[in-house]
């Protein structure tokens, strides 16, 4: 008689966690489809980042650190790890910025992953010289087909204005 | 007590051994490669090349060819820096000054001087002396630095600065720095002798070449530690001062004419 109670309790027991299993399982994409995505927009100009993108997803801060102290430091000034040549290139073609909007490359990431970045307290978040997007900037009919491609987003600069710092 | 005893063994070397074992160095980099140091200096170091300390920025103020009323150092300083010009501040008072023009009058005779006043990238600086973050810095070629990724912006090097050079930034600047010259609220900052522009191999400075365009001719940068160089010749012509020598600073910035 025991041993009959005792395996059915084991039998519940199984069930029970089975369900359970089963119930957190149908919840979690529910949770996860609540947060809005970050919008990763590729990079207007260049065909390829300087590192594999997921070795940059890890730990493009830690690249960027070494290279902010050989920089300041040293005064060494190579282009490879350069937040400079980041923001030349992942600058959005709406704000002509990294981190001006809600979508713009920098902060559409840092924002879901809700990491504070410093880095625009002190640099600018905008390329060196005329907009890249300007229409009548030569560099950017190269692009042009590229800009035509890409997705307009919803979001407007004003709407997400101060999410960005 | 061993701790203290290890402390005075590393003393730091005496400024005149640190000049000779320099101006040595110096003699012996001639001697070798010429031809090298010379197309350096001249282009330039690569990128990936760090600041060497075989080269001293320096700049020599001739106050006689200063104009009295122009402020084209200071204006030309602030465009290329991306600092408000102090006229244009909200705040006066408290706006950053990297570079300011003076206006001097010796009271007894009424000879006025004009001259410019900036960091004058002092040999031993006291601001390095004093940062407790180890932020404020001279790079190896002689350029007193501000690393703001670590200051934070205690102002004591201000206290120990001589010159009054530098500034503490008040205000958020909203993203209106330029891409070559990060600068942020809460941080200290001074003329750092357009060191992007140096880096990028120009071989001179904003105020420099505002100075050359006006037809002054009143500031001349350039390598102070190339016997060669423009300015080395000049400062082996005139006399020069450096401003409070008594602090035996071995300062950057020499004047003529005050």
């Amino acid at each position: 008689m025991a041993g009959k109670i005792k395996s059915l309790l084991a039998l519940g027991a199984v069930v029970l966690t089975t369900a359970a299993l089963a119930w957190a399982g149908a919840d979690a994409p529910a949770q996860a489809s609540g947060a809005p995505k970050p919008a990763i927009t590729k990079a207007v100009k260049g065909e390829q980042c300087v590192e594999d993108i997921d070795f940059m997803r890890r730990n493009h801060m830690k690249l960027l650190n070494h290279q902010r102290d050989k920089t300041v430091i040293e005064g060494v000034r190579t282009k490879k790890h350069s937040l400079k040549e980041c923001i030349e290139c992942h600058a959005s073609e709406k704000t002509g910025s990294v981190a001006a909007a809600r979508d713009d490359f920098c902060v559409s990431c840092h924002s879901y992953a809700a990491v504070k970045i410093d880095c625009f307290e002190c640099h600018s978040t905008k390329p060196q010289g005329p907009m890249s997007m300007h229409p009548l900037n030569a560099e950017t009919v190269r692009y042009k087909h590229k800009l035509a491609a890409r997705t307009t987003s919803g979001v407007s600069a004003q709407e997400m204005a101060g999410v960005a710092q | 007590m061993s701790e203290l005893n290890s402390m005075s063994n590393q003393a730091p070397e005496s400024p005149e051994r640190r000049r000779f074992v320099g101006a040595a160095t110096a003699v012996a980099g001639l001697a070798i490669a010429p031809g090298v140091m010379l197309y350096q200096v001249a282009h330039g170091r690569p990128d990936d090349q760090s600041a060497s300390s075989a080269v001293r920025w320096g700049m020599l103020v001739d106050s006689t060819k200063c104009a009295s009323g122009c402020n084209d150092c200071v204006s030309a300083c602030s465009t290329e820096n991306g600092w408000t010009p102090v006229a244009e501040s909200k705040h006066p008072r408290q706006a950053p000054q990297w570079i300011r023009k003076l206006e001097l009058e010796d009271p007894l005779t009424q000879m006025e001087t004009n001259l410019p006043m900036m960091c004058q990238h002092c040999a031993e600086p006291p601001c390095v002396d004093v940062c407790p973050t180890g932020a404020s810095f001279k790079r190896a070629d002689g350029i007193v630095l501000v690393n703001r990724h670590t200051c934070i912006g205690c102002r004591y090097c201000m206290m120990a600065c001589p010159y009054k050079a530098r500034s503490l930034v008040h205000e958020p600047l909203n993203d209106t720095q330029k891409p070559d010259v990060p600068r942020g609220m809460g941080c200290v900052e001074a003329c750092t002798f357009c060191v992007q522009k140096v880096d990028r191999g120009d071989g001179n400075t904003a105020c420099a070449e505002a100075c050359a365009a006006a037809g002054h001719n009143a500031l001349l940068f350039g390598d102070m530690n190339d016997p060669e160089s423009g300015i080395s010749r000049r400062l082996r012509e005139l006399p020069t001062k450096q401003v409070r020598a008594d602090l035996n600073l071995n300062l950057g910035v020499r004047y003529h004419g005050i």
